[in-house]
């Protein structure tokens, strides 16, 4: 193969800890050719990233050890090196990109001055070069006016532009190969669609391979040329995109594309990858996937699958394929999927949000006077039935957290009314509204801050029902403590545990279970799925589906993953810097967008049916969220928007309906436009 | 029959030993709370501080065991009511017996057998002539003093053979223990413990183990008969003085931390949990106190209470009343003066904590806020407190010393390192020189303070969350 640009063999790399040796990367080889991008799938704690810094030999030491392999860089292997030459290979010729552009740059220096280190260092430039270099490279990564963001601090720069910077100062050296770890995961989808394009369209212009990481199908889907999924330190399958996408051949790569949540799913349970990831210091006697997969038999459990060649480029480690056993055959999903029918019993409303508002006042000085309001949520109407769904999507800082947890006067609102079976939330206050925090709880996003690490398990679900006096008796409630746990799918003996011994799913379990325990018909999700994997997701989406089906619960759920919302939600509610652009049933709301900031948000999103970026038109957004501490005049989001008028600019748009359920904000659609378009 | 005496700094010191006991049978079921501390013991650091410590304590605890002997009645007494001395005794006082009473006229060197100071005497021809006379107890038993350098090594040498007796006899008592509970042999758990391959370093405790038994039968053979650290400006015995500084160092390192934790927890967590004008009026408070100079605020403290007791001497019965009640009194105002950073430090941690879910999840249970701040907030403070408390030990041992070397310290009658220093620094520049009152306070003192901040740094260590996953 000519043309390779890097060549990795059989890289071993081995972590040693107190619970013994964890082998984080463990024999992988794979081909990265000039030009191309390669993406490396896996869900956390599979060895992505000690793969990436295994090739940088950047693993951290005396804990983590490169034990063996090569890697060839243009023939030259690496790991032979000294490390001065190395130094020289880092950034020069392999350069890399990091997940959190936040604390990637150091906010001390001018972005300026950052860049213009790895101009000085690998090109050798330096004063007035230098200068007209990094103002090159901030335009080539589409900063706009360099010249004046030249000299600012990164605490300027919101987070798009943090990662252009570091992208910008990963170009410095004008590398062959860039390793991108989880390039977009820390932002927005309209972010995300942004960077990706730059990603695509350096490519295309300098020439360089790309390695990416990311744990997002979608993403793989519109970037990567070849693909190659880890699972417990190991590659399971190597193919080009587009038969990956077709037909991936490794149970687990099926796995994963079944348990994503899509709007056909709607009426069925996900598929699920029952169990997580295996911890990688115990020693695997065969397959790796075998005790998690539904194929295995005990041939799996003993012997160590070996390369099968599916054809088309595509090899994938498995028993299964080696049979040529249904090898060509799309694998129905093998647990029987239920059918789910939300308890549509008891109708009625729950509850109903009125103009709320949430303003939060800005301090300055030495007497803290007010100088201004953070308006996180300006006017905000919301309505939600017993045993429905309903959804609240928007990018991050458009206030739909705030929403969450004014509705439950865990932030006491500015001005409007909660009406909760009827009675106005804001308006109770100490002893009364504590009674009356049994009927609404909420489930939070960061399983692993939502839960007191000093308190065991029952004395964690225990603690609502102590602090309302829900069940006086100790023998009572840990019987009921054991029956929640078994209601969320824990061993009944989770109990006696503490939460750092379980894995982020089993903690979120946790967490629904201890909402349920005070008997809630309101729940609010604040993403709680946002910071689980993806085979993990699908359990808790079954699990909140299975508990709506049992106990007619409401769910407000607060998202930015369409599609989550398009599996679980009824209604949905888009929210654009703390207003509510577009509201309506699922279906309208995803298939008949009508606000622009909406069909941007749809159509920002990675598509992983393999079409890329050529089916669909993709509306890209300008620039970042506005700060909410100063909205723009007008209609919000008139300066992104692709379709603004001048009269945007001026005030700000009223209700359009297009159907009982279906409204929006947006001056298309006002009602004169309306009446001469169906006229 | 003798009386006993318990002084107010002897309760606290009762209060102390309790909480700790109760805190470790409570710590022994949870987990959480018995992890970090077998991990303290697991590094060699720790186990061999914690055991110097141990000595340390240990001393200062029989130091606080006081009582009053009864006088011996007067023949001719008309009633048969017993009497009791006026001088306040410890049960370290009854083991110190030999060295205590062996007061000499004024100063002697280490190992001297005679003063430092020439006399005049009248020799059998009647001439008056200028010599250093004789010590009354130091070196007394030797009539040859020639002898002596031969008598110290002779000593010295039976001291170790003892401390190597006991401790082979220690060593086989700790095997066979072992031995029954984990049903393994001795041999192999002493071949396994000398090659350090099991999870305690049993190696170095056991090496420091014999070398602080040889100091400790060194001394108690040398002692009796010489003056180890020699003696002071009125002929008391500084070893004896040193000893007896210790509780005062180690009351004053802990009783003050003890006055100033109901504070420094209380006022923090509620200014981070409050927040508001709780906040505001926490802020100033603690603002303002710091902005006081802490050593002007100490000294008039201290005349004012000097004041008091010099104006109702009817209150206190023995002297040692007196200075206990001012130590008391020094621990009270440097708890005062010392809980605004740990407070400052505890607000901090608890407004980052409240933002955490778990706390929002607790107020959206309906969780009293006097709950939260128990249940949730307190128990993931705690290391912070832990932390803050060991390393603010050895701060406090130190600034007693420069308190009373200043003269606003403990009682000037109270053994203590800080006066000690203080009466051995006008000698400094005497010619030759009288160095050994300020090395024996500051060999102890050393050594107490190195060992708590070496603790202190393993403390840190396994307690810092921010240091690996605790």
């Amino acid at each position: 193969m000519s043309d390779s640009l890097l060549s990795v063999e059989h890289l071993s790399t081995c972590f040693d800890g107190p619970r013994g040796r964890a082998m984080a990367v463990d024999g992988i080889s794979f081909d990265i050719r000039k030009g191309e991008t390669f993406a490396l799938l896996g869900e956390s704690g599979c060895g992505k990233s000690v793969t990436s810094l295994s090739l940088m030999r950047l693993v951290p030491e005396p804990a983590g050890r490169i034990l063996s392999g090569r890697v060839l860089l243009g023939g030259q292997d690496l790991m032979l090196l000294p490390e001065r030459a190395m130094r020289k290979i880092r950034g020069r010729r392999i350069a890399m990109i990091f997940q959190e552009p936040m604390t990637s740059l150091n906010p001390v220096l001018t972005i300026g001055d950052q860049i213009a280190e790895g101009v000085r260092i690998h090109l050798d430039l330096r004063g007035a070069a230098a200068r007209r270099k990094v103002l090159e490279l901030l335009d080539a990564v589409g900063i706009p006016d360099p010249e004046q963001r030249i000299d600012e601090y990164p605490h300027q720069l919101s987070g798009g532009m943090k990662q252009r910077v570091m992208i910008a100062i990963a170009l410095s050296g004008e590398p062959e190969l860039l390793i991108a770890d989880e390039p977009t995961t820390a932002l927005d989808v309209t972010i995300q669609a942004q960077v990706l394009a730059l990603l695509r369209d350096l490519q295309a212009r300098t020439g360089m391979a790309i390695l990416l990481i990311t744990h997002d199908l979608g993403v793989v889907a519109e970037m990567a040329d070849r693909v190659g999924v880890m699972y417990a330190g190991q590659l399971v399958e190597i193919a080009d995109r587009e038969p990956f996408f077709a037909q991936p051949a490794h149970p687990y790569s099926r796995k994963l594309f079944e348990s994503l949540p899509n709007i056909e799913k709607r009426d069925t349970a996900l598929a699920t990858i029952p169990g997580s990831v295996p911890s990688l210091t115990k020693a695997f006697s065969g397959c790796r996937f075998a005790d998690r997969c539904a194929f295995a038999w005990t041939h799996c459990r003993e012997v160590v699958p070996d390369w099968t060649d599916v054809g088309d480029g595509q090899r994938a480690r498995c028993h299964l394929l080696e049979l040529r056993f249904a090898a060509r055959e799309r694998a129905e999903p093998i647990l029987p999927a239920g059918t789910h029918q939300s308890a549509a019993l008891h109708r009625g409303r729950l509850l109903e949000v009125n103009d709320l508002k949430v303003h939060f006042p800005i301090q300055r000085g030495l007497f803290q006077r007010t100088v201004g309001h953070v308006y996180a949520v300006d006017g905000v109407d919301l309505k939600l039935d017993r045993g429905r769904t309903l959804a609240l999507v928007g990018e991050s800082g458009c206030g739909k957290t705030t929403i969450g947890k004014a509705i439950l006067q865990l932030i006491r609102p500015t001005a409007g009314e909660v009406l909760f079976e009827g009675d106005d939330l804001t308006r109770l206050h100490g002893e009364t509204l504590r009674r009356r925090r049994d009927a609404f709880q909420i489930i939070f996003q960061d399983p692993f801050s939502s839960m007191n690490p000093r308190m065991r398990v029952h004395e964690i679900i225990e603690e609502g029902m102590v602090a309302l006096n829900i069940e006086r008796d100790v023998q009572r409630r840990l019987e009921r403590v054991r029956q929640l746990l078994s209601q969320v799918g824990l061993p009944e003996d989770a109990g006696d545990r503490y939460p750092h011994e379980f894995s982020g799913g089993q903690r979120q379990r946790i967490c629904i279970a201890r909402a349920l325990a005070v008997s809630p018909r309101l729940l609010v999700c604040d993403e709680p799925t946002s910071a689980l994997d993806i085979s993990v997701q699908a359990q808790i989406l079954n699990l909140l589906k299975d508990l709506q089906g049992d106990m007619g619960l409401s769910y407000l759920f607060i998202t930015h993953n369409l599609s989550v919302v398009a599996y679980l939600a009824d209604e949905v509610a888009v929210m654009y810097l703390g207003r509510i652009v577009e509201r309506g049933t699922t279906r309208e709301v995803l298939h008949e967008a009508r606000h622009p900031y909406t069909r941007a948000l749809l159509s920002a999103i990675p598509e992983i049916d393999g079409a890329g970026e050529e089916a669909r038109a993709v509306i890209r957004l300008q620039g970042d969220l506005p700060s909410p501490s100063a909205p723009p005049v007008g209609c919000h989001f008139h300066t992104r928007c692709p379709e603004a008028m001048p009269r945007c600019k001026e005030a700000y748009p009223g209700v359009s309906r297009f159907s009982v359920s279906h409204e929006a904000r947006c001056f298309l659609y006002e009602q004169g436009r309306d009446d001469d378009n169906e006229g | 029959m003798m009386l006993p005496v318990i002084l107010w700094t002897d309760q606290l010191v009762f209060v102390l030993v309790a909480i700790v006991t109760l805190l470790a049978f409570y710590a022994r079921n949870r987990p959480h709370l018995r992890a970090p501390w077998r991990a303290v013991l697991e590094r060699p650091m720790g186990a061999v501080t914690l055991l110097v410590l141990g000595v340390y304590v240990a001393i200062a605890l029989l130091d606080s065991l006081h009582f009053r002997l009864p006088v011996k009645p007067a023949p001719d007494a008309p009633n048969q009511e017993t009497h009791y001395s006026v001088d306040v005794q410890s049960v370290l006082d009854l083991v110190l017996t030999p060295i205590r009473a062996h007061d000499e006229k004024t100063y002697s060197a280490p190992f001297a057998t005679r003063l430092f100071v020439q006399e005049s005497t009248v020799d059998a021809d009647g001439n008056e002539r200028r010599v250093y006379p004789r010590l009354q107890y130091g070196g007394a038993h030797l009539d040859d003093e020639s002898a002596r350098w031969s008598d110290i090594g002779r000593r010295t040498g039976e001291g170790m053979l003892y401390a190597g007796a006991i401790w082979v006899v220690a060593v086989l008592l700790l095997l066979l223990v072992l031995a029954r509970r984990w049903a393994r042999g001795p041999g192999e758990i002493f071949s396994d413990m000398s090659s350090g391959r099991l999870r305690h370093p049993w190696r170095s405790v056991l090496v420091t183990l014999f070398l602080l038994l040889a100091v400790i039968a060194m001394l108690a053979e040398l002692a009796p008969y010489y003056h180890v650290f020699g003696t002071d400006k009125v002929g008391q015995d500084v070893l004896f003085q040193a000893l007896k500084s210790i509780r005062t160092a180690l009351l004053i390192g802990t009783l003050t931390t003890l006055i100033m934790l109901p504070f420094a927890i209380l006022m923090g967590i509620m200014a981070g949990y409050l927040r508001g004008i709780v906040d505001d009026l926490i802020q100033y408070l603690y603002t303002t106190l710091n902005s006081i100079p802490g050593v002007l605020l100490i000294a008039s403290a201290i005349l004012l209470l000097q004041v008091y007791i010099d104006g109702h001497p009817e209150m206190f019965d023995t002297d040692a009343a007196r200075a206990d009640l001012r130590l008391l009194f020094l621990c009270m105002i440097l708890g005062v003066t010392n809980w605004t950073g740990l407070c400052r430090l505890l607000r901090g941690e608890t407004l980052k904590l409240s933002s955490l879910s778990y706390v929002e999840a607790a107020v959206a249970f309906g969780v009293r806020p006097a709950r939260i701040m128990l249940r949730h907030l307190l128990p993931n403070v705690m290391h912070i407190v832990l932390i803050s408390v060991v390393l603010d030990f050895s701060g406090l041992v130190l600034a007693e010393a420069v308190l009373s070397y200043v003269g606003v310290g403990v009682d000037p009658n109270m053994y203590s390192w800080g006066n000690m220093i203080n009466s051995a620094r006008l000698e400094m520049a005497r010619e030759p020189m009288v160095w050994w009152s300020l090395a024996a306070a500051f060999v102890l003192m050393f050594a107490l303070v190195l060992a708590a901040n070496l603790f202190s740094d393993v403390v840190r260590d396994v307690f810092d969350p921010r240091r690996g996953k605790g």
